[in-house]
């Protein structure tokens, strides 16, 4: 068995096994179709059938369980929780994210498939919200991933949520939606704002 | 109650006994009994259930303060046991033979306070703060808006508004000019 621990150093063969899980190579980025017509019907595909990844960071995830379910029922907008984030399309980051939470976000956010989006939920992922001198929870959710929507609120209820799904929809109906071509853009730079907070980092860079 | 703390004083050193509730009572160990105080407790005394163990930092004294919380279901009775223990070096008998639940308190000790707990399974393992490399930070000498400032990229143009202030400005205007004014009038007369 592989074990990625702090103290642990796994050994070469270990590693071997490693680099058989994980790849080294780094995103790159999606230009668009040239065809217009073409370009406008993946964008509406996509604007219609956002998959969210069920995972809830912060207290923010209370509020979508009710978002799920019959009163107030996201599958009206062609949405649904996905376990896993190898079908879902959509992130939300709900509430605050301590640093311990941000490695696996990080971790989630890269193994999503393109075409991929954030969502910011909360005060918290703005400014760090009543978190803001926190020792342990970010600040700033854009300095680690790219966000394309923020509800604000504290916290925003699924009405506003709902708003925030409209919103993101337009964007990605415009094609304004790049967050994904952002993150293989500025790479390096994502990567070092994340492992300056996240010490421990004993993870390939880009794993998926 | 007081038959508890009775029987409890002739065999063990304890002082400042403060019973806040009818049914909890407060007093301070030696850190030396305290394994024995807590045994005689669970053992004879019925105090089964470890509630929690807390502690506070006293850093005018260099000293940090441990709390155990002991229950005792049958009498609906809580013992909370005091500890002084030093803060240069702090370390602190283990008590995870009596309660595998103190694992948890202690290893969050450990990486909270850095009070040294030997003989603890697992407790220099990070539990919430994976790779912490400064002070731990619940030590009062440990600034956390610093910290957070330095480290989580701040979003610039934060400010802070004096609630009271801020709703005299934006809801009433003129009476807040006008009770400025007459405080000003007692004040000038006062003089």
């Amino acid at each position: 068995m592989i074990t990625i621990g702090q103290d642990s150093k796994p050994d070469d063969k270990a590693k071997e096994l490693q680099n058989e899980f994980f790849c080294e190579a780094l995103p790159k980025e999606v230009a668009p179709i040239n065809n217009k017509i073409v370009q406008k019907f993946y964008n509406w595909a996509q604007a219609n059938s956002m998959w969210v990844l069920a995972f809830g960071t912060g207290c923010g995830a209370i509020e979508m369980r009710p978002l799920y379910t019959a009163r107030y029922d996201i599958s009206r907008f062609g949405m649904a929780p996905r376990p896993t984030p190898r079908q879902s399309s959509l992130f939300i980051i709900s509430g605050y994210a301590s640093v311990k939470t941000l490695k696996r976000i990080v971790r989630s956010y890269e193994q999503m498939q393109n075409p991929k989006f954030v969502m910011g939920l909360g005060s918290c992922t703005i400014n760090g919200g009543m978190y803001f001198d926190s020792y342990n929870t970010i600040n700033r959710l854009d300095q680690y991933l790219p966000v394309d929507v923020y509800v604000a609120g504290c916290m925003p209820r699924p009405e506003s949520l709902i708003a925030g799904f409209k919103k993101m929809k337009e964007i990605i109906k415009e094609g304004r939606a790049e967050g994904a071509n952002k993150y293989a853009r500025d790479f390096q730079w994502y990567k070092e704002n994340q492992k300056k907070v996240i010490k421990d980092w004993n993870m390939p860079d880009y794993n998926w | 109650m007081k038959d508890m703390i009775e029987r409890l004083a002739s065999k063990f050193n304890i002082k400042d006994i403060n019973e806040h509730k009818s049914n909890q009572v407060f007093f301070t160990a030696e850190k030396i009994d305290i394994e024995g105080v807590i045994l005689y407790l669970k053992e004879f005394e019925k105090y089964d259930q470890l509630t929690m163990i807390s502690c506070v930092d006293y850093i005018e004294d260099g000293k940090f303060q441990l709390t155990y919380l002991l229950r005792n279901y049958d009498l609906n009775n809580d013992a909370c046991i005091r500890v002084y223990i030093d803060r240069e070096n702090p370390t602190m008998t283990s008590i995870n033979e009596l309660w595998a639940a103190a694992r948890v308190y202690e290893r969050e000790l450990k990486e909270m306070f850095g009070i040294d707990f030997p003989g603890c399974p697992r407790v220099d393992d990070p539990f919430v703060l994976e790779g912490w490399d400064t002070i731990p930070p619940m030590r009062k000498d440990f600034d956390t808006k610093k910290y957070s400032e330095e480290t989580y990229f701040p979003r610039e143009g934060r400010t802070k508004k004096d609630p009271t202030e801020q709703m005299a400005e934006k809801m009433y205007p003129v009476e807040e000019e006008v009770k400025k004014s007459i405080t000003k009038v007692f004040r000038d007369n006062s003089k």
